[in-house]
């Protein structure tokens, strides 16, 4: 290696203390919030900038893109720097969370820029959950707004403790302490039941620089704290490491037959080489025997650490389960109350399926009732059927099967959850859990009707009735057995219905007379009916001859999606196939009223669907029907 | 027994981008790393090994080959594949390679489109990868600073920047509509000062090119190009010399900018920076091109 002076360094710099330093340093991840036009961006690029973070070639740029707007003494629009996104400069607004970076003397610092705009207030708590502290901005000219409200309740429900209430533009309104007061005293009434640990306010000026890093000699009358020094010495520890030790399962390592270990990153607490630990769901005990890392075997890990375990015994283990110490375990229950902010324009109500994912664990679950909705106004609870985008609400959840989880506020990491739309795959809401419901204190499922729809979307599918008619030997079950391995593969609830398997039990007391015949459909359509209502979706294979009797399927049906499916194949085809030799029975007389020999068939004159089974084989029926009926998945279907 | 205290800031770091790892592998099938080499992807490496181990990567590592990357940065890249024993792809987009597509014909931005974006393009789509691990940061580049760390790709690879699933805490959504992937960055909470950082503490091996040394450039709009083999073109006037200089990013050798530094180690590099007054991205051309670039080329599908 060459033998470089490096002029940079200063003769007294040891590079090892200064890197012990950098990694000594805290860390403080904060966000910026509060109504649009507050001027968030520009305190963050007034952030960056005091702290000297802004590099020369972006300055420049800067300066080249400032042009035509609103500028400081330094001629630089401070927001161009965080609204990075081309549609947001376009329209001067920031829609999405932007992280920036900087740091000082002594922290470091994430920022998340969040949007003000009201329909981005999900992105705002995305921006929240992973922050230990909130600057609001108000507009000291607009005092606060109904945003800032929201926000601040937003705060409150994701579990942010250190507000900083950052009364921006005061030089607009000339540095005037009673306006100052006038918001802070206002802020301070509304704010006194959102479980706050500290809030300051600040009076601000983000485009000017007063009371950002020094007193500002515009504001003689002003004696708190200015804002970077105090985010340089807020104390925000959240003890993660003394709470109850959780240890979700990530991803299981098993490089070969000797190895078999648990990787998954601490949530909180310590857990140490000779722990003895218990599996939430399972119950099953064992010991720490290892605790695995690449830099070599370690004999404690905290919170935070992302790690190996190995255990003393062969345990059922996999990814999603929660290991904790035997005396403090999480909740293990399939039910629990949470908060919930939605973040879609697709509603919520109760009896939806959904997917919930919490730590590792991914389950279908219900919201089984929506106990309120809180106004971000007042405060006040509203009752609620539904919850809109950016709504906040109180409500039960059921999941499939149990989960483990703690209370929120006592384990922010365990008690987080999302729920995600089984169709489209989005992110719906963001909850946090207020306590488990066990068995014996009852869900209040009065609250709602448990109805068709109901049921059928916990089963992530419309209730519906496809009802095949044709001549015996036409193909009818043939398709309508294709259809039903199609849905059940798309892991969808069906049943077929068909004429030998009822005949068999619930109509063996019905002969082929024509008034025999119309009882005989009249319960079948009754059945389909009932399993329709119970959320199936019910194929109904039946030779059906008389128009009359299908129409009264369809009545019986009532407001059930139903779909005639006409199997269309002549007479002399099916008379070559006859699989159960009953058409040469027939013509020997032997069966009497036999539908195309002795009894007329009456074909649809309006089925939805018609297949002609002399000409296309089964499978294309039934891919022709499963894409007509149930082409936009079952969730959609007609 | 020693008191239980908080992870420092870059164990922290490091047990944030392990965590996002073990999740893609646990919730993806066909998952696949994008190595292109330079100091992140060195990072990246080295978080994945510690992420799995004992197991190897349970991933293949995808390098995009244009055929124009520095000849120190191929030797690297196939000694550490050797050294670590993963499993290394490479690919470079035959019909740009048949076409002779180069920086010097065809233009920065267009040669970047063949020879990068369709030829990642055409990787993903053959490997069918369900999702691509990436070392791009959010300090880097505005857009990037708001992009998520389980980023979705609809079935053309293009990211839809006003429709991006909210991210709250550490719980990813990892579902997938048949044909969309996910690319995803577990860097994303990285300075550049925390990449060094992080390289020096815990000895992590990079490319020479970093370090200072007598190389042969020449100058050229104010960038410092080094001529790397026989296939440089000269302008006229332009006559290569000799001068001490590293390179800040790595990339195609036509298109990166050298600066002129004596930094030779880790230490005087991280001093240098610490006193830098430019961007790192500057020294990358096709950044340049206009405002807003960048998302314009991610919308496209560049990494």
């Amino acid at each position: 290696m060459m033998n470089v002076a490096a002029p940079i360094r200063s003769p007294d710099t040891d590079i090892d203390l200064w890197l012990a330093q950098q990694t000594e340093k805290g860390l403080l991840r904060f966000l910026t919030c509060g109504s649009v036009d507050d001027g968030k961006s520009t305190l963050i690029g007034r952030l960056l900038y005091d702290s000297q973070l802004i590099l020369d070639d972006q300055l420049a740029s800067l300066r080249k893109e400032s042009r035509n707007r609103m500028v400081g003494d330094e001629g630089i629009d401070f927001s161009l720097l965080v609204d990075g996104l081309a549609a947001e400069r376009e329209q001067g607004i920031t829609i999405d969370v932007a992280y920036r970076f900087f740091s000082t003397d002594k922290r470091k610092f994430i920022v998340a820029d969040t949007p003000g705009h009201e329909q981005y207030t999900r992105n705002m708590a995305t921006g929240a959950s992973n922050a230990d502290l909130a600057i609001v901005l108000i507009d000291a000219r607009k005092g606060v707004l109904v945003q800032t409200r929201r926000h601040s309740f937003i705060l409150s429900l994701i579990g942010v403790k250190h507000v900083v209430l950052a009364i921006n533009k005061i030089d607009l309104v000339g540095y005037d302490p009673d306006v100052f007061n006038a918001i802070e005293s206002e802020y301070r009434a509304f704010a006194k039941d959102l479980g706050f640990e500290t809030l300051v306010a600040i009076p601000v000026s983000a485009l000017k620089g007063d009371n950002i890093l020094m007193p500002s000699p515009n504001m003689g009358w002003y004696r708190g704290p200015q804002l970077v020094p105090y985010l340089e010495t807020i104390e925000v520890a959240s003890d993660r490491t003394s709470k109850p030790m959780r240890f979700p399962v990530q991803w299981v390592n098993r490089p070969n037959l000797d190895f078999r270990g648990f990787s998954g990153t601490v949530a909180s607490g310590v857990v140490s080489v000779g722990d003895d630990v218990l599996v939430a769901a399972s119950r099953k005990p064992a010991k720490v025997a290892r605790i695995v890392t690449m830099d070599g075997d370690i004999s404690m890990a905290v919170a935070g650490h992302a790690v190996t375990l190995v255990l003393d015994r062969e345990v059922d283990i996999s990814r999603g389960d929660v290991l904790s110490h035997p005396g403090e375990t999480p909740e293990f229950s399939n039910q629990f109350q949470a908060r919930m902010v939605w973040m879609s324009d697709e509603t919520a109500f109760p009896g939806r399926s959904y997917l919930l994912k919490i730590g590792a664990q991914l389950v279908p679950a219900t919201i089984t009732d929506l106990k309120f909705r809180t106004n971000v106004n007042t405060l006040e609870h509203t009752s609620a059927k539904t919850l809109e985008l950016n709504e906040v609400g109180t409500l039960t959840i059921a999941t499939d099967k149990p989960i483990a989880f703690d209370a929120y506020a006592s384990n922010g990491l365990t008690g987080a959850f999302i729920l995600i739309d089984r169709i489209s795959n989005a992110t719906l809401g963001a909850g946090v859990i207020d306590f488990g419901l066990r068995r014996a204190q009852n869900l209040s499922w009065q609250s709602f009707d448990v109805n068709r729809t109901v049921r059928a979307e916990m089963k992530g599918q419309t209730a519906s009735i496809v009802w095949f008619t044709g001549l015996s030997g036409s193909g009818k079950s043939t398709v309508a057995n294709l259809v039903e391995k199609k849905l059940a593969a798309e892991g969808h609830h069906a049943y077929i219905l068909d004429g030998d398997n009822v005949r068999h039990g619930l109509n063996k007391d019905l002969g082929f007379t024509e008034e025999a015949r119309v009882e005989n459909i009249r319960r079948v359509a009754e059945v389909a009916r009932l399993m329709a209502d119970a959320g199936l979706i019910v194929l109904v294979s039946f030779i059906s001859p008389f128009r009359n009797e299908r129409r009264l399927a369809r009545e019986i049906a009532g407001d059930i999606p139903f779909t005639e499916v006409y199997v269309d194949t002549p007479l002399a085809v099916c008379e070559a196939r006859d699989p159960k030799g009953l058409y040469a029975r027939a013509r020997r007389g032997e069966i009497k009223n036999f539908t195309g020999i002795d009894s007329p068939f009456e074909p649809p004159e309006h089925a939805e669907m018609v297949l002609h089974g002399a000409v296309e084989t089964p499978e294309a029926m039934a891919e022709a029907l499963y894409e007509q009926v149930f082409g936009r998945g079952p969730g959609y279907s007609i | 027994m020693t008191e239980p205290k908080n992870l420092s800031h870059l164990k922290a770091l490091e047990s944030e981008s392990i965590e996002i790892f073990r999740e893609v592998a646990a919730s993806f099938e066909r998952p696949v790393m994008m190595y292109s080499i330079g100091k992140d992807s060195s990072v990246l490496l080295h978080l994945a090994r510690k992420a799995f181990f004992p197991s190897r990567i349970p991933f293949p590592l995808l390098h995009i080959d244009t055929t124009w990357k520095f000849q120190e940065m191929i030797e690297f890249r196939d000694r550490m594949a050797t050294q670590h024993g993963f499993e290394l792809l490479v690919h470079t987009n035959p019909e740009g390679l048949a076409a002779n597509v180069n920086p010097f014909d065809h233009g920065s931005s267009r040669y970047t489109d063949i020879m990068k974006t369709q030829a990642l393009r055409q990787a993903l789509n053959a490997g069918k990868y369900d999702a691509a691990i990436g070392g791009a940061r959010r300090d880097e580049e505005k857009s990037r600073a708001k992009e998520r760390i389980f980023s979705h790709r609809n079935a053309q690879h293009a990211w839809d920047p006003k429709n991006q699933r909210p991210e709250l805490w550490r719980i990813f959504n990892t579902r997938l509509a048949p044909g969309e992937s996910m690319r995803v960055f577990p860097l994303s909470n990285w300075t550049e000062l925390d990449i060094w950082t992080y390289i020096y503490s815990e000895g992590i091996e990079i490319t020479p090119l970093y370090f200072a040394r007598k190389r042969p450039v020449v100058e050229r709009s104010g960038t410092l190009i080094m001529i790397d083999d026989d296939r440089f073109r000269f302008e006229p006037g332009e006559t290569p010399s000799d001068r001490m200089v590293r390179f800040r990013t790595l990339g195609c050798y036509p298109l990166t900018g050298a600066i002129p530094s004596t930094a030779s180690d880790l230490p005087s590099i991280i001093m240098e920076m610490q006193a830098s007054r430019t961007s790192e991205r500057e020294g990358r051309l096709i950044d340049s091109d206009s405002v807003g670039s960048m998302e314009k080329k991610k919308q496209e599908g560049y990494f």
